[in-house]
């Protein structure tokens, strides 16, 4: 009867893993397509405060980012008050003008007045620093600003 | 065995190979979330000598001091009424011009919702986050009350079922198929009826 017997030992067979590339490509190309560069290293904390009547961010619109929230850890040596960052580096609430003009510069003259500033302090920084922000802004005539949040309840805040 | 194929080549590392770049991807990339509250600060102006008198009644303050404790109208109060105490106030119509206003119509609170000014100040040691919370909370009495009216002008004019966020939305959206000139004047009526007039004290 070893007519019938099985020629190949009882091992299982291997697991085809041909397909297992092209998974992996769906995942980076998903990736690849919802996510944007970082742009900005952040030395601070920044979690955001949470609101419920926002309002998306308009992408068409130019945007600028400005930080502001404590150090964050292994930033120590600059104090644990809430600091000022601008690109990727701790700023004074002073060089928010220039900031402001270079980010302009930076833009086609069309879109200068649509410049908008997206605030992103964290939750725990008082408004003093918030508020010199606003007068900063103010000076510089960059009035359109958000308040960026995380979606949410407010009352949890 | 006269005719040899070629070798296949072994693409069983492929898959470590696009692993590395989701990885770096992942690492590199942040997901955007950005949406908040968007506010228009008031323009740097010279110094005038005119004063703006603005009747104390029409005037709704709302105070946040630097322990995060709300004081409106000089009553402390906790964050979750606050939302109803503003619609109280802005849609109290006290003069009786306003015929859309559903209020108590109380001669001591608000002529209409055109003069009425939510005036808010905070201190320095006032948290972000509690400034936020309030901040949302007076935009949230405007949207409910433009909601409403929305709700109630929106059938007249063919916007059936749509309140005031919705519409603006829509009129955003490229995608929308229907008449944009039209949602345009609705959503421009219901914003002269409650136009958001939020002051910040400096």
């Amino acid at each position: 009867m070893s007519k019938f017997k099985n020629k190949k030992d009882n091992a299982l067979p291997a697991v085809n893993t041909a397909s297992l590339p092209d998974i992996v490509f769906m995942l980076l190309f998903f990736f690849m397509v919802v996510t944007v560069m970082r742009e900005d290293n952040l030395l601070i904390e920044n979690k955001l405060p949470l609101a419920d009547q926002v309002e998306k961010l308009d992408k068409k619109n130019p945007i600028s980012y400005i930080y502001a929230g404590k150090p964050a850890r292994g930033y120590e040596k600059f104090g644990t008050e809430a600091r000022l960052q601008l690109n990727d580096k701790f700023a004074d609430i002073k060089e928010i003008q220039a900031f402001i003009n270079a980010e302009r510069a930076a833009l086609r003259e069309e879109l200068v007045p649509y410049l908008t500033i997206s605030l992103k302090v964290d939750r725990d920084a008082n408004m003093g620093i918030v508020g010199d922000i606003k007068q900063e802004l103010r000076e510089a005539n960059a009035l359109k600003i958000n308040y960026t949040t995380g979606t949410g309840s407010a009352m949890d805040n | 065995m006269a005719k040899r194929s070629a070798p296949e080549v072994n693409a069983g590392s492929m898959a470590d190979i696009a692993f590395l770049l989701l990885i770096f991807f992942l690492v590199t990339t942040t997901i955007p979330k950005d949406s908040g509250i968007n506010r228009k600060l008031p323009p740097m102006e010279p110094p005038n000598d005119e004063e703006v008198v603005i009747k104390e009644k029409n005037i709704f303050t709302v105070l946040l001091n630097g322990k995060d404790q709300l004081l409106v109208e000089d009553e402390l109060m906790e964050l979750k009424d606050l939302r109803a105490a503003a619609i109280k106030f802005l849609d109290n119509g006290g003069d009786g011009s306003c015929d859309y206003c559903n209020g108590a119509k109380d001669p001591k609170s608000s002529d209409n919702p055109d003069k009425a000014i939510i005036s808010l100040k905070n201190e320095r040691e006032t948290s972000y986050s509690a400034y936020i919370s309030v901040q949302n909370e007076l935009v949230a009495a405007y949207n409910d009350l433009r909601n409403k009216r929305a709700l109630q002008i929106g059938p007249k004019r063919g916007f059936r079922d749509m309140d005031f966020v919705k519409m603006e939305k829509e009129y955003k959206d490229p995608k929308f198929n229907g008449n944009k000139e039209k949602l345009k004047e609705v959503i421009d009526q219901i914003r002269n009826e409650y136009p958001e007039k939020l002051s910040e004290v400096q």
